[in-house]
C-alpha cells in the first residue's frame, strides 16, 4: 500500500501506541481486500457497544485502548447500547450488566465518542452527501448509507471502524470505488407495499435469495425514508446486503448488463410474512428497528392515544429523537397507555431474554431475524395495528 | 528452511507446530483462560494453542473472535505465532491488537512441509516462516 507521510507516520509510532496499533489493523485490512491507498473519511459508527455483544473480552480491549490515548479525528458516534442511559432501572435491566455497560461507555467516551448510540444516525442529521466516504459499522446504517445517500462505505466491523476514527482514515477497496457498486440482481416488485411491515418482509425474503449479489429493485412506486430504512435492514439481516438500488428513488442505477432476475410477487411476501410471524400475541411490542424517527414516534403516539394497547410496548430511538419527543408530548402519551420511549438501546441488543419476555412484537424484518437466536424470543411480525391490539 | 510469507501482524516468536486444516472460531470455540479448543466436533478439540504456532486456513464465527484473541493473551494461553492460508479480519486484528506474530500466503504448501510438533518460527516483521 502506498501511505502518505502522516499514515507511515502512524505506523511508525511516531504519534502513539494506540495510533500505531490502528494503523496496523487498516494495513493488514488493505493487504486482505487489496487496497492500494488509504482514504479519509468524514465520519465513523463504531459497532461492539452493547456489553451483550463484546462481553467481557471486548470491555477489556476498549479500556486498553483507552488507557494507551487513543483519541479519535473524525466525527465519530456509536451503535445501539444494551440499555437506556438514563431509564435502565425501569426497563428493568439486570444490574450486574448495567454496570459492565456503563464501562463499556466510558471508554469510548475517554476516546473522544460521542455518546450517541443509534443504528439510524441519518435521522438526526448524520447525512453524507453522495459520494461522501465514510466507515460505518452497522449493517442497516450501512445499506442506508450507501443507498439512499450515495454515501460510500465498507461494512466495518467493531475494530476497524474505531481504527478508522483514530487514523481519520480506511482503506480504499470495495464499496468505496465505483467499480465495485454495481447491482447484479434485478427484483421485478409485482406488488403494491402498503406499510412498513411490507417493505420488512420483501427485504427479508430478497436477503435470504442475494447471495453476494446488489440488488436493483423495480416496480417500487415511491418509498419514505421509514420505509427504505426497513428494507435496508432486512436485507442486511438475512443477506448481509450493504447496498442496493431502487429504480427512479435511490441516487445510484448501475445495473451489470448479464444481471440476474427474480419477481417479488403479493404471493412471496404473503408466504414470506407467515414465515417470521408466529402468530402469538407478544407480550413486548417494540418499535423502531432500526431507530425510530420523529415521524414513526408521532404514529405511535397518535395510535395509541386512540386505543391503548393489550401488552406493553417499547419505541426505541436515538437520544436526541427522545428529547425532541419528550419536549412535543408524544413520549408522555406513549406512557400514558402503558409504553415508553427507549433511547441509546434496542430489542436486539439489550438483554431481552434475562428480563422475563417470551414472545416480543415488531414490524421489521431485522429485528425479526435477530430476536429468535439473540433474545431467545417467539417473534410476532406485522403491521403496528396487528401487533399492538392482537 | 525459510518459505517467504505475507507479514500480517509484527514480531517474531517460535514454537511447535499446531496444524489445523479447518479454520477456527474463538469466540465459543477456544476457552480464553486455559487456550483449550472447546469446539465440538473440531479436529483440533481438547488441545491447548497456548505457546503454540497456530496453523489454519483462517477464521470463522463471530468478530468477537478477536477480543478473545486479546483475553489469551492477556492471561498467557496466546498462541506464540499464527500461519494462516488465508488471513480474514478476525484473525488479523486479533493478531494485531494481542502482539501475536502472524503471516499468511507462503509461498509453499505449509501443510506439505510441516509436522506437529516441529519447531518453527515466525517473522512478522520480515514475512518469513523459518523451519529448523
Amino acid at each position: 500500500m502506498r501511505l502518505t507521510k502522516e499514515e507511515q507516520e502512524m505506523l511508525d509510532g511516531g504519534l502513539g501506541d494506540a495510533a500505531r496499533e490502528s494503523m496496523e489493523i487498516l494495513v493488514a485490512l488493505g493487504k486482505i481486500y487489496g487496497a492500494e491507498r488509504m482514504i479519509p473519511v468524514t465520519s465513523v459508527q463504531v459497532s461492539g457497544v452493547s456489553y451483550k455483544t463484546i462481553g467481557q473480552a471486548g470491555l477489556e480491549y476498549l479500556a486498553d485502548l483507552a488507557e494507551k490515548g487513543a483519541r479519535t479525528r473524525v466525527q465519530t458516534f456509536l451503535n445501539p447500547a444494551g440499555m437506556d442511559r438514563e431509564q435502565w432501572k425501569e426497563m428493568r435491566i439486570p444490574a450486574d450488566f448495567a454496570e459492565k455497560q456503563i464501562q463499556v461507555l466510558d471508554a469510548y467516551s475517554r476516546m473522544g465518542i460521542t455518546k450517541t448510540c443509534t443504528c439510524a444516525p441519518y435521522f438526526i442529521g448524520i447525512r453524507p452527501k453522495k459520494g461522501e466516504h465514510v466507515a460505518w459499522a452497522e449493517s442497516s446504517a450501512v445499506a442506508f448509507a450507501n443507498s439512499v445517500l450515495g454515501a460510500r462505505t465498507n461494512r466495518e466491523g467493531g475494530p476497524s471502524a474505531l481504527a478508522a476514527a483514530i487514523c481519520g482514515v480506511t482503506p480504499c477497496y470495495g464499496l468505496h470505488l465505483d467499480e465495485n457498486r454495481v447491482a447484479s440482481l434485478i427484483v421485478d416488485v409485482k406488488c403494491e407495499l402498503k406499510g412498513v411491515a411490507d417493505f420488512g418482509a420483501l427485504g427479508s425474503a430478497v436477503g435470504k435469495l442475494v447471495k453476494t449479489k446488489y440488488p436493483a429493485f423495480r416496480g417500487i412506486k415511491s418509498a419514505t425514508e421509514e420505509q427504505l430504512k426497513v428494507l435496508g435492514a432486512s436485507m442486511a439481516a438475512t443477506g448481509s446486503v450493504p447496498l442496493f438500488f431502487i429504480e427512479k428513488i435511490t441516487p445510484e442505477w448501475n445495473v451489470a448488463k448479464d444481471a440476474e432476475r427474480i419477481t417479488i410477487g403479493a404471493a412471496e411476501l404473503d408466504a414470506e410474512r407467515k414465515a417470521i410471524d408466529s402468530g402469538l400475541k407478544p407480550d413486548l411490542v417494540t418499535i423502531g428497528c432500526p431507530h425510530a424517527s420523529l415521524k414513526e414516534i408521532k404514529e405511535v403516539a397518535e395510535l395509541v392515544a386512540k386505543r391503548k394497547p393489550t401488552c406493553e410496548f417499547w419505541v426505541c430511538t436515538s437520544r436526541k429523537m427522545k428529547e425532541e419527543a419528550d419536549r412535543l408530548g408524544y413520549s408522555r402519551a406513549i406512557s400514558a397507555a402503558g409504553g415508553r420511549v427507549v433511547a441509546d438501546t434496542c430489542m436486539v441488543v439489550c438483554p431481552l431474554e434475562r428480563m422475563g419476555y417470551s414472545v416480543t412484537g415488531t414490524n421489521s424484518g431485522k429485528a425479526a431475524a435477530y430476536l429468535p437466536n439473540l433474545c431467545k424470543q417467539n417473534v410476532a411480525f406485522g403491521d403496528l395495528e396487528d401487533i399492538l391490539y392482537r | 528452511m525459510e518459505i517467504k510469507a505475507r507479514s500480517i501482524a509484527r514480531g517474531k516468536a517460535t514454537g511447535q507446530a499446531l496444524i489445523s486444516h479447518a479454520a477456527i472460531g474463538f469466540l465459543g470455540g477456544v476457552d480464553p483462560a486455559t487456550g483449550k479448543v472447546m469446539e465440538k466436533g473440531h479436529p483440533l478439540e481438547g488441545k491447548n494453542i497456548a505457546g503454540k504456532v497456530l496453523v489454519f486456513p483462517n477464521g470463522k464465527g463471530s468478530t468477537v473472535g478477536s477480543y478473545v484473541m486479546l483475553q489469551l493473551a492477556k492471561n498467557k494461553k496466546a498462541p506464540a505465532a499464527i500461519i494462516n492460508v488465508s488471513a480474514e479480519p478476525i484473525i488479523a486484528v486479533g493478531a494485531i491488537i494481542s502482539h501475536i506474530p502472524m503471516v499468511d500466503k507462503a509461498e509453499k504448501d505449509v501443510y506439505a512441509i510441516l509436522k506437529d510438533g516441529q519447531k518453527v518460527t515466525v517473522d512478522g516483521d520480515k514475512g518469513l516462516i523459518l523451519i529448523s
